[in-house]
């Protein structure tokens, strides 16, 4: 499976949205995301991607892209 | 108020407060992790004695002013019984002494065990409770001193008024997800912690008490199963059992 998909499934479980409605384009506050939601999201991204996040790097993460970008560059 | 299937970490519960919630949430059907740090003795037979009534229990040494060691306490939950439901910060101790006398140690010892332990417990438990998704429940044991002050105990009221903000804030911070967080503060309980006070100290502040008695660990614990069972819409609020003393 292609990392945008994994991300986007992650994404879709978490926030509990359906994963036909996320685009790259598609932002965190589009889908009614609070900053838990994006903390909640970033330890499962953590997990399933065996890596760590900065809380600096969480700020820069906006949109779906942002984070199917920054996995591809960590993995 | 049943527990059935919910797990339950109560640090510092081999004795005093810790021990009768721990005997309590069993009772009610909760699996039980009891944590101690040095009693172990005293640990073991708070299991026992749930394990003869029909419960579970296990029992785990950490030190709470460690961070390493509260992530695996919440470990040895998930490992024995697969899941966390409520954490019971219990664990403090006390190093009385008039501030004038006050050594740098007295008051980082209670600020690491009574605070820092708080936060330490709090923050190893936060991955597996947001992840299951069931909501849950954080008791933070504080005290009458860390609402009103108390001389000789600057140190103990800075710390447990320190963990009354901190339910606060993070009762704001977990309501979203179906999780309270609520402080008890007791007055005086007796326990080994207030067994060593004086006589004469007894005498002054039982003379403020209402209902005319020092009051039992049981007494708390009482408080702390209704909060930890039933307790659905109450968070970020600090309840006083304390028999009157502070009013």
């Amino acid at each position: 499976m292609s990392v945008e998909n994994k991300v986007k499934g992650i994404i879709a479980d978490q926030l509990e949205v359906g994963i036909d409605k996320l685009t790259l384009d598609t932002t965190f506050e589009d889908i009614d995301a609070d900053s838990l939601d994006i903390v909640e999201l970033v330890m499962a991204l953590e997990e399933e991607f065996d890596l760590e996040i900065s809380d600096q790097e969480i700020e820069n993460i906006k949109t779906v892209g942002d984070v199917v970008r920054y996995i591809e560059s960590k993995v | 108020m049943e527990l059935k299937g919910k797990t339950a970490i109560i640090t510092g519960a081999s004795r005093g407060i810790g021990r009768a919630t721990a005997l309590a949430l069993a009772k009610a059907g909760a699996n039980v992790v009891i944590n101690y740090t040095s009693n172990e003795l005293k640990a073991a037979a708070v299991k026992e004695q749930i394990e003869n009534d029909g419960g579970s229990a296990v029992i785990f040494k950490a030190d709470v002013t460690e961070y390493k060691q509260c992530e695996a306490l919440v470990q040895c939950a998930i490992d024995h019984f697969n899941r966390v439901d409520i954490l019971i910060n219990n664990a403090g101790i006390t190093r009385d002494n008039l501030l004038a006398r006050m050594k740098p140690e007295e008051w980082r010892e209670v600020i690491d065990t009574n605070l820092s332990g708080v936060y330490n417990c709090c923050r190893a438990v936060m991955r597996p409770l947001l992840k299951q998704k069931s909501g849950g429940r954080i008791i933070n044991i504080a005290s009458v001193a860390g609402i009103h002050g108390n001389s000789g105990q600057a140190n103990y009221a800075a710390a447990k008024g320190g963990v009354i903000s901190f339910t606060k804030s993070l009762a704001k911070e977990l309501g979203s997800r179906n999780v309270t967080v609520n402080a008890v503060a007791p007055g005086f309980i007796e326990t080994e912690m207030t067994e060593a006070l004086s006589g004469q100290v007894k005498e002054q502040v039982l003379s403020r008490i209402a209902l005319g008695r020092f009051g039992q660990p049981e007494d708390v614990a009482d408080l702390v199963l209704f909060l930890a069972s039933s307790a659905a819409y109450i968070t970020g609020q600090v309840i006083v059992v304390d028999g009157s003393l502070s009013m």
